[in-house]
């Protein structure tokens, strides 16, 4: 919108979204310099966090969440914000229902007060995760100081093999760069192999942009993006709908852009990824044995992988197939779309949960969880075990009550495998949604293309 | 915001790399609705045993590195979630500078903007200067961010990048939303040629 020379330029923000857990100080701060929010309608709020996921009939246990939860109701009521709020059919995941409700749209700035915003980018927004403060900068001014971000092209070319999905797309990539590869860039994917997915399947790459450093990353708008958005509620309809894709139309990035990072990532040969560490961009192959950190010759990288395997409780060269489990946990913004469920399912039909393993299902919406039972996917659950929730970020970042006691292993369709992220002293392997249901009914870690 | 100076402290050596967000805090710490009294949260399952006892194997709980304010740490430091929790944690428990060979965006931007100091400097600086801390754990460093100078025990002197506005944010105590909000003609301007 402006710059002024050696400054950052104030960039206007087209959407906001808000939770419960990095808003509340953003609001007192309104409130001591007697500021109101500027935009309420461009300003969404929803409750996932920290709520629970079993059901919301009973009164939240912990006082902590349900104080912060009454907040935000309390924020949102005073400054006149729309809330998806506890007795919403519509709460869930912020990045769940930003797009599933079409508030999402391509060439907007979107900006929440989380890393995971970056999802949005799937849409061909300029989505990223903000703090707090800036959290405030955005309600009173609905803008932000930003520097120019660098660019960085992520080829990927070529079919996915049976058994693999988008998920180890983004892990393979994070494995390859590292996960500060992509520090100070903004990531753009293309590529057939990126065409050819479904705007969920983009959304779990965007996802995790930022697990490989980039705080967003970028797919082009194209037919598969305006036909999902087509009919939504906050999709623009009649002639603003005719108008709004000429505008689209003409975002896509010139066939000769200039990138100043890029790399080409050969989709046919993917295996399904699972990390064995604990960062996500410790991730290998399934079918892989456990890296030996004797073979790395950075003194520092070397340590990080050493502290990583005695965390994790793993030994070098120990193969990852057969490594026992106790939980799987199958939702979050990485993976908790309608299409994630389907596919866990597809595998969880006419089997069981292996003895002594939780699984854990939890759509990352109400309306998911709703798509999910006329399609009869809880069915499918509830009868091999798993536990059908309510809509919440859950186990992802384990605030709510769901989490791994200390030493558990989980495979988690999640964003991060970090130590304590899913419970202190808990151990995570990520992995796909076929790749963590397929562990969920064997027992351990397995590769999902023998049960298919 | 805390302006940022000079700062003249010893130095504490976390020298694992990639410190994610959810390691400066730990997500159960978030629950708050505050910004004050973070320090106790600060490195939380690092720092505690099961018990809760105090680890005395960590950094931070050493004698030697009570009340110091810098932080040496491994290449990209404050990876993960955008929580501003980290930086509130940290200057809480008295941190104001984090020197480091890279440091993740989102933390970076937090930082700032809690007088929290990020210096990312290049390896053989960053390595000189872990030498110094091993050798003599009670040596200062002065950092001086006017002329974008470290000072070590030696003499020696060690610069850092800092864009201009950041510097001047931090020298002067800047508060950024006054900086914007200085643009609201503007941004009613921009607003009303925006597509209905």
């Amino acid at each position: 919108m402006a710059q002024q020379p050696n400054s950052p330029a104030v960039l206007y923000i087209d959407l906001h979204l808000v939770h419960e857990v990095t808003s509340p100080q953003a609001f007192t701060g309104l409130r001591q310099r007697g500021l109101r929010v500027r935009r309420p309608d461009k300003t969404v709020a929803t409750m996932d966090h920290s709520i629970p996921t079993t059901p919301l009939s009973v009164p939240i246990a912990d006082a902590q969440a349900a104080a912060q939860l009454q907040m935000l109701a309390d924020n949102t009521k005073e400054f006149g914000i729309a809330l998806y709020g506890m007795d919403s059919p519509m709460r869930g995941i912020v990045h769940v229902i930003g797009p599933e409700l079409g508030l999402t749209q391509p060439g907007m700035t979107i900006v929440c007060g989380d890393s995971h915003t970056s999802t949005h980018g799937a849409f061909g927004a300029l989505a990223f995760g903000i703090g707090t403060s800036e959290v405030e900068h955005v309600l009173a001014s609905q803008c932000l100081l930003q520097t120019r971000p660098k660019t960085f092209a992520v080829r990927v070319e070529g079919r996915l093999g049976a058994g693999v999905s988008a998920k180890d797309i983004i892990l393979a990539l994070i494995a390859r760069i590292g996960i500060g590869g992509g520090g100070g860039h903004v990531f753009e994917y293309s590529g057939s192999a990126i065409r050819s997915l479904t705007m969920e399947e983009r959304m779990t790459i965007c996802n995790m942009s930022i697990e490989g450093g980039a705080r967003a990353g970028m797919i082009a708008p194209d037919d598969v993006t305006f036909e999902y958005l087509a009919g939504r509620q906050h999709a623009p309809q009649g002639a603003a709908w005719e108008r709004a894709l000429q505008r689209w139309r003409a975002l896509p990035s010139d066939a000769a852009a200039q990138f100043d990072k890029s790399i080409t990532i050969a989709a046919d040969e993917l295996e399904p990824m699972v990390t064995y560490g604990t960062n996500p961009g410790m991730g290998v192959p399934v079918t892989s044995r456990i890296p030996d950190p004797a073979q790395i010759s950075n003194a520092a990288a070397r340590a990080s992988m050493e502290q990583a395997l005695e965390y994790m409780g793993l030994q070098p060269g120990q193969a990852l197939l057969g490594q026992p489990i106790d939980v799987v946990f199958v939702g979050s913004c990485t993976n908790g779309r309608i299409s994630d469920l389907r596919l866990a399912a597809q595998v969880m039909r006419g089997r069981r949960v292996a003895g002594g393993v939780r699984m854990l299902v939890v759509p990352g919406s109400q309306e998911v969880k709703r798509q999910a039972e006329q399609e009869g996917l809880d069915r499918i659950f509830r009868e091999s075990g798993a536990e059908w929730r309510e809509a919440g970020c859950s186990m992802c970042i384990a605030m709510n009550g769901d989490q791994l006691r200390p030493g558990q292993r989980a495979v988690s369709t999640s964003n991060r495998n970090f130590e304590g992220r899913q419970g202190k002293g808990g151990r995570t392997f990520l992995a796909s949604p076929l790749t963590a249901a397929a562990s969920a009914v064997s027992g351990h870690i397995a590769d999902v293309r023998t049960l298919l | 915001m805390a302006q940022f100076t000079t700062l003249t402290s010893r130095v504490i050596p976390l020298l694992r790399t990639n410190i994610d967000t959810d390691q400066i805090i730990p997500a159960r710490y978030l629950k708050v609705t505050d910004k004050a009294g973070l320090g106790d949260a600060l490195f939380a399952d690092w720092r505690y045993n099961a018990d809760g006892s105090p680890n005395p194997d960590f950094v931070l709980n050493q004698p030697q590195h009570r009340g110091a304010q810098i932080l040496l740490a491994g290449d990209n430091f404050g990876c993960g979630s955008s929580r501003e929790h980290a930086p509130w944690a940290l200057t809480a428990w008295g941190i104001r500078a984090v020197i480091t060979t890279d440091v993740a965006d989102i933390f970076r931007s937090n930082a700032l903007k809690n007088g929290l100091l990020p210096i990312v400097v290049s390896g053989a600086a960053h390595a000189k200067l872990l030498e110094f801390v091993e050798e003599l754990p009670q040596c200062e460093l002065q950092i001086d961010l006017a002329t974008q100078q470290m000072t070590l025990p030696d003499g020696s002197l060690v610069p850092f990048p800092i864009d201009d506005f950041s510097k001047t944010c931090l020298l002067q105590g800047v508060d950024q939303l006054g900086y914007i909000l200085n643009y609201s003609e503007r941004i009613t301007a921009y607003e009303a040629t925006l597509a209905g």
